[in-house]
């Protein structure tokens, strides 16, 4: 296991909550975890949003202090270089969306490919408009590499249609998640399912991996 | 997969407009918004349509003051502040009798005040969205699938009118991710004889201006106008009942504050508390008929909004204030907890008889 994993991906592909839950299964197997924040573009659906779940677990949050607040600036936490300075902890960044929230990572990635000890994973939702096909995804795979000067390792199938996805949903995009493993040459880690529909989708798409959904819900159901 | 798209509500309008034909959009980034722009600019290009980052809001509502004068499908959009740098070009459009779509995803104010969801362009949307005597038409989605389904019926209903179409979304809509079905049906095609397209020397010149020399002109300008609001009034208002039958306790709420609001009549039902929901569709028109209606059975209404208080009193106008109306409404950017909506029409049952 390397010891930072960057989640990038197109913008509401599901990086965050991708990241969190990650973030909360590092600490879990018992190692010494941050989350980091690194979003500039989008002042709303942060890692904060999950701040009680995270500290409530012991994992350290690498934010903003504007992060959810009225200050819509594009600000980077003061605390960012313990991402590359802090060897001892296990960092999980949550990089913005796009290429232009990817540009953030910029400033680190001299530093994260000195050490050569991280995984960036790419985050897919085959059912965001401008990430349909495959092709249009490696598209915006290949503006977040040139954006952040980094190249994507893996890919992650996290595809779905929020509370109201399916398991059938799901199981549809797999051909797609292969076909952008085998144009790049990436290595697919897996597809997310949300926890209660694991057993149901086995066998029907790579690798599934529970997840728990972290959102706000006061106005969800309609 | 073919037909479902998980789409933020910004970007549900913004594909829409394409949808219905709309290929000139001219904007200015504000949060909570930025979206509309920024998938845009990434679309309009790829069909041949424009899309201009103005250098300002006013120069943005210009902009579209020329393509309607054109004839042809135009959008621009903001939020609170950047509605209000509109306006001036707002009350021009409503003079040269042009229609547009204008989209107001809410923040909370006054001043340039936060970038949380709220309601308090209420007033401003259906009274004074600019100067002299004009109205707009304003839908209020409460879906990210009506985000997209009332752009197409805005565009439809401004070219219908020659008038502008508002659409008046609040930051949450804008915001929030939902599966969408953008199968919008057929564009339906207007007539524009009015638009100033070019005479190629065949025939006399339109004018498209928002002046007049005489007042005697002028007065029956607005006279005419006010006879097509009144056909609209009569013929256009939308809403939506939920569990509104039997309701003595009837819920008046639009946009976010309708989805809280059902969560807590549902609970409301469950306790035993007949309690209902009219949700306004379109603030102007203001769907007065049906309130009218319920007032003569239900005991009391509740106003649930994001502001101080504002629908409240086209409610109290819609019953003649035959019947006590309450407000439920957090503001700022805050919203209203389906708790503190319940708690509401528990009072409300307690102080007017709502059957237990």
């Amino acid at each position: 296991m390397k010891r930072v994993t960057l989640f990038s991906g197109h913008y509401g592909s599901g990086k965050t909550n991708i990241a969190v839950n990650y973030a909360l299964g590092l600490k879990k197997e018992g190692l010494k975890t941050l989350i980091a924040d690194l979003d500039i573009v989008n002042p709303y659906f942060r890692t904060r949003d999950s701040e009680k779940a995270l500290k409530d677990a012991g994992v350290e949050i690498v934010v903003s202090s504007y992060a959810n607040t009225n200050v819509d600036v594009p600000a980077l936490p003061e605390e960012m270089y313990r991402i590359i300075d802090d060897k001892q902890t296990h960092a999980v960044v949550d990089v913005g969306g796009d290429d232009r929230g990817a540009l953030a990572l910029g400033r680190l990635a001299p530093s994260l490919m000195a050490e050569d000890d991280y995984e960036m994973v790419f985050v897919m939702n085959f059912y965001r408009p401008l990430t349909r096909t495959a092709d249009q995804l490696i598209s915006v795979l290949r503006e977040v590499e040139t954006a952040s000067g980094m190249k994507v390792t893996a890919l992650l199938n996290n595809s779905n249609l929020g509370q109201m996805t399916a398991v059938s949903d799901i199981a549809e995009t797999d051909a797609l998640a292969r076909e952008v493993s085998e144009k790049t040459n990436l290595p697919l880690l897996g597809t997310t399912v949300r926890e209660d529909l694991i057993n149901e989708i086995k066998g029907k798409v790579v690798h599934p991996m529970p997840i728990r959904l972290h959102f706000r819900d006061e106005w969800a159901i309609y | 997969m073919a037909d479902k798209v998980l789409m933020k509500g910004n970007e549900a309008l913004a594909e829409a407009a394409i949808m219905a034909g709309c290929r000139h959009y001219f904007g200015y980034p504000i949060t909570p918004q930025t979206e509309v722009a920024a998938y845009l600019a990434k679309r309009m290009p790829q069909i041949g349509g424009t899309f201009l980052q103005a250098e300002s809001e006013v120069a943005a509502i210009n902009m579209v003051i020329g393509v309607a004068s054109a004839g042809k499908r135009v959008m621009t959009s903001s939020s609170s502040p950047g509605i209000s740098l509109k306006s001036e070009g707002i009350s021009y459009l409503a003079g040269c009798d042009l229609p547009a779509l204008i989209v107001n995803v809410q923040r909370g104010g006054p001043g340039l005040g936060g970038i949380q969801p709220s309601q308090s362009d209420y007033f401003q949307a259906t009274r004074g969205a600019g100067h002299g005597d004009f109205r707009m038409l304003v839908l209020a989605p409460a879906s990210v699938q009506e985000m997209a389904s009332l752009v197409f019926k805005g565009f439809d209903l401004a070219d219908k009118y020659r008038m502008t179409t508002m659409i008046l979304a609040d930051g949450t809509m804008g915001q929030m991710m939902e599966p969408v079905s953008l199968d919008m049906g057929e564009v339906k095609a207007y007539d524009k004889p009015w638009a100033v397209t070019g005479t190629k020397g065949e025939r006399t010149h339109n004018i498209v201006n928002s002046l007049s020399l005489l007042p005697e002109e002028l007065e029956q300008w607005n006279i005419k106008r006010y006879a097509m609001y009144k056909e609209i009034e009569e013929n256009e208002a939308m809403y939506e009942e939920f569990m509104a039958d039997d309701a003595d306790i009837v819920v008046v709420a639009f946009g976010v504050a309708a989805r809280v609001a059902r969560n807590a009549i549902v609970a409301a039902r469950e306790k035993g508390i007949k309690a209902g929901m009219i949700r306004p569709i379109t603030l102007w028109p203001f769907p007065k008929k049906v309130l009218f209606e319920k007032a003569k059975t239900a005991k009391a209404f509740i106003s649930v909004e994001l502001n101080m208080g504002q629908m409240i009193e086209d409610v109290e106008l819609a019953i003649r204030c035959s019947r006590p109306v309450t407000l439920c409404s957090r503001t700022g950017g805050m919203i209203p907890t389906p708790e503190q909506v319940l708690q509401s029409i528990e009072e409300a049952a307690a102080k007017n008889g709502g059957d237990k």
